[in-house]
């Protein structure tokens, strides 16, 4: 009975820790000014208490980590994909527009006409840092600070106090050893007596900063200097002046469907877009084909009972399946190196030729597909060797007697009878083709390029790589766009699983 | 064996026999190069396959040891390869113990327990893990840079973050576990409870033990699964001292920094221990590849 007192209090103990700890995180993420996210932590720890506390939810205590786990990192990411699709967002729409207002606020300017100079005295401990105005009467107030020092280049702050007449100070440093302590200096901040705070506005001086900006009670801003006013522009994610003037950064807006409307209509847009799915298809269709006919073929031969060393060949044969595809593809991307690669190296020596595999869009496509061939046949190997167990050895028999020959019996027999539960498999190895990301990235890149292209587009990219390059590598970080992109490879994808169950469903009526 | 020889029987064999080695020297013409440029002095020489000088300098650099050259240059090490694999194994091994926790206390639901909306949640699990992370790259990006803002150990560039994004893809795992519960007879965690036993202790006591195989063999696919994992890792690791084995490979190869002969010997040193767990787990690993396509 002791025992499980303990184990109560114990679990009384972690759950409250977790509440408490779930309140400061959903608490820390509000205070940062993100209200939705907040709720939406609360509500997961919230779930995760109710479902460890409550004494009805005992499936759920199995259940909460996987679903979860596939709510937060699959799900969760795919809605918010499709929800970015809807957006500008991209390198020059990162912020959203609070965090805008709150950034260009923050902007200020050092202003140089209140400036004072200082000097550097070594002292115990550190350096004092003495302010004198330039204008130097000697009787002008001189401030002076506790020794800093001025190390590193974290943000510090130092108060300063009026320098009392009787102080004795070192010599001051010279230009060269102040220059020393640039780092230090300009991450330094000068909290004066009269509560202005200034900052290093040069190498001999600190000054106060101005705001650049000041916010108007109807969500504009107004620029000090010149006193021009920049309205929120909500179509187009910009801070824009009347006379169209815009400022930088732009901030998160929706856009409909302007992401879909540029792949459907923007010409320069649609003609890279159109090859490079055109593309997608044509690679995944051959790669499927390419390994299917290899992989089958290899299978019907090796259960042929006549031969001999099946098993080794079998072995050698699975090998290219079991060696890291990031290790492999990159081996093949060495071997097919124009001028170092060792396959150029032999048809040098056989034919006189080296083909240029990376620079030829034509050659480089068909390396990729040698390339993925290469990679898939071992799993058709394997897939059509276990169904071939399954044929019956009298049908060959009593094609053996009526005279059929080996490709007849191929055509007649074996096919037909492996294809039915061939085809969910032959679906998804396409779905998988359709975004072999791994094997673009690593192998071309998506090179060569198309010329003349506003966003850079490869002749050996596919959609998945194109919208990583869209995202993340040379154009500009337009994740709006590459969003929409995946959303509509999502529509296949979901199409493509859907004839998948419905192959398999029919298979496995019948 | 009742099906009668023809006389052309023996040219058959041989063919086939001819044909098949042909085949099987250009499938494994890629792995025998990468071993031989791997012990082949330089990064650029051309040679034949069977060095005709074996030097360890790639090696060497790969195992992370300085190289003095005939010619008293000192070569360091391009890339902090072990590091990479240490970096993998750790994240792998990591992720692969949660995902297994994960998914047999899952699998334990929808084998034993009754609930609402069991199959409706299975399915739509299975479903959802038809959509691979690629997809949604943009959005995993996003999400780890706020949680970092938040929680910075879990953000991007560490690896904690990349072994929680990991912990999404379960379904398979579940799939297969709850397919081997089934298997195991419901009377003797009925037992257990008739002698006391709570449900957790009937699982963790009565169950799990007899469903180690299993256990091991999803913890193997994880890890294998994980190990090799490149987009996701990608894009979440960008610092070099912190990426994986699958990100950092390319760099060897890089148009500016090419480095065949070291990237050939580092690619043997990583590639041969994953090869191993592979083979090792390559009847698991195949039927395991069929299972979410086919239902029962």
């Amino acid at each position: 009975m002791k025992n499980i007192d303990w184990r109560r209090v114990a679990g009384a103990g972690v759950a409250a820790l977790v509440a408490v700890g779930g309140l400061w995180l959903a608490f820390a993420i509000h205070a940062a000014g993100q209200p939705v996210l907040a709720l939406g932590t609360l509500a997961l720890f919230a779930a995760g208490l109710y479902v460890y506390v409550s004494r009805t939810a005992l499936a759920w205590r199995y259940l909460f980590p996987g679903v979860v786990g596939m709510l937060l990192f699959v799900a969760f990411p795919l809605l918010y994909t499709m929800w970015i699709g809807f957006t500008n967002y991209s390198s020059t729409h990162l912020l959203s527009q609070e965090r805008v207002k709150a950034y260009l606020l923050e902007q200020t300017v050092p202003d140089e006409d209140h400036a004072l100079a200082f000097t550097l005295h070594p002292d115990a401990g550190g350096l004092r840092l003495v302010l004198a105005p330039y204008d130097a009467a000697a009787s002008a107030p001189r401030f002076v600070s506790a020794p800093l020092p001025l190390k590193g280049d974290k943000v510090a702050t130092a108060s300063m106090s009026p320098l009392p007449p009787d102080i004795a100070l070192a010599p001051a440093l010279g230009t060269r050893e102040v220059l020393a302590h640039r780092d230090a200096l300009m991450a330094l901040k000068l909290a004066m007596p009269d509560r202005r705070v200034l900052v290093y506005t040069g190498v001999h001086d600190f000054g106060p900063s101005a705001a650049v900006w000041r916010a108007n009670p109807n969500e504009s801003l107004t620029r000090l200097d010149d006193l021009k006013t920049y309205w929120p522009d909500t179509v187009a994610g910009f801070y824009q002046a009347a006379d169209g003037d815009r400022l930088q950064p732009g901030f998160k807006v929706a856009v409909g469907l302007a992401n879909y409307a540029r792949m459907m209509a923007d010409k320069e847009f649609r003609g890279p877009f159109l090859s490079i799915f055109v593309w997608t298809v044509v690679f995944a269709a051959l790669s499927v084909a390419f390994s299917l006919a290899v992989g089958c073929t290899l299978a019907v031969l090796l259960n042929w009972e006549a031969l001999r060393f099946r098993t080794l060949y079998r072995t050698l044969l699975f090998l290219p399946y079991a060696v890291p595809g990031f290790i492999s593809i990159l081996v093949f991307k060495g071997l097919f190196n124009q001028n170092f690669g060792e396959i150029n190296g032999i048809l040098d020596a056989v034919f006189g030729i080296k083909p240029a595999w990376f620079s030829d869009p034509l050659l480089a496509r068909t390396m990729m597909l040698v390339v993925n061939t290469w990679l898939g046949y071992p799993y058709f190997l394997v897939l059509c060797t276990g169904l071939l167990k399954a044929i019956p050895v009298d049908l060959y028999e009593a094609s053996a007697i009526a005279g059929a020959r080996p490709l007849t019996n191929f055509f007649r027999i074996t096919a037909p009878l492996i294809v039915k539960p061939l085809s969910p498999l032959i679906i998804s190895a396409f779905a998988y083709n359709f975004n072999n990301f791994v094997l673009v990235s690593l192998l071309t890149n998506g090179r060569p390029d198309f010329l003349n292209t506003k966003i850079p587009a490869g002749t050996t990219d596919i959609l998945v790589s194109y919208t990583y390059r869209i995202a993340f590598l040379d154009s500009g970080q337009n994740f709006g766009l590459a969003a929409a992109i995946s959303t509509v490879i999502f529509f296949l994808v979901a199409l493509l699983s859907f004839a998948n169950l419905r192959v398999a469903a029919r298979n496995a009526g019948r | 064996m009742a099906i009668v020889t023809g006389k052309n029987q023996r040219w058959r064999v041989l063919c086939a026999h001819a044909f098949l080695v042909v085949l099987l020297v250009v499938t494994l013409f890629p792995l025998a190069a990468v071993i031989s440029i791997s012990l082949r002095p330089g990064n650029f020489a051309n040679g034949s396959l069977i060095p005709r000088e074996i030097s360890l300098e790639h090696w060497k650099l790969a195992l992370g040891f300085d190289v003095t050259t005939a010619d008293g240059v000192v070569m360091h090490p391009p890339f902090p390869v072990l590091r990479w694999l240490w970096n993998s194994v750790k994240v792998a091994t990591i992720a692969s113990a949660l995902i297994v926790a994960i998914s047999t206390t899952a699998a334990y639901a929808f084998a034993r327990l009754k609930f609402a909306f069991k199959m409706p949640i299975l399915d739509s699990m299975l479903l959802l893990q038809m959509f691979p992370p690629v997809l949604a790259l943009v959005a995993i990006y996003a999400i780890f840079e706020t949680i970092g803002n938040y929680v910075p150990g879990l953000g991007l560039e560490t690896h904690g973050g990349l072994i929680v994004a990991y912990l999404g893809g379960v379904a398979t795992h579940v799939w297969t576990i709850r397919g081997y519960f089934e298997t195991i007879p419901v009377e003797i965690e009925e037992c257990a409870k008739v002698d006391g036993a709570s449900h957790f202790q009937a699982f963790f006591r009565v169950l799990l033990p007899m469903a180690v195989p299993i256990l091991m063999v999803v913890f193997v696919l994880a890890f294998v699964g994980t190990i090799i994992e490149y987009p996701v890792a990608s894009i979440l690791l960008r610092e070099e001292s912190n990426l994986t084995l699958a990100v950092g490979s390319k760099y060897y190869l890089a148009d500016q920094k090419y480095l065949w002969g070291d990237f050939a010997a580092a690619a043997v040193l990583s590639g041969l221990p994953i090869t191993a767990v592979f083979l090792a787990a390559q009847r698991w690993i195949v039927s395991g590849l069929t299972a979410g396509g086919v239902k029962e």
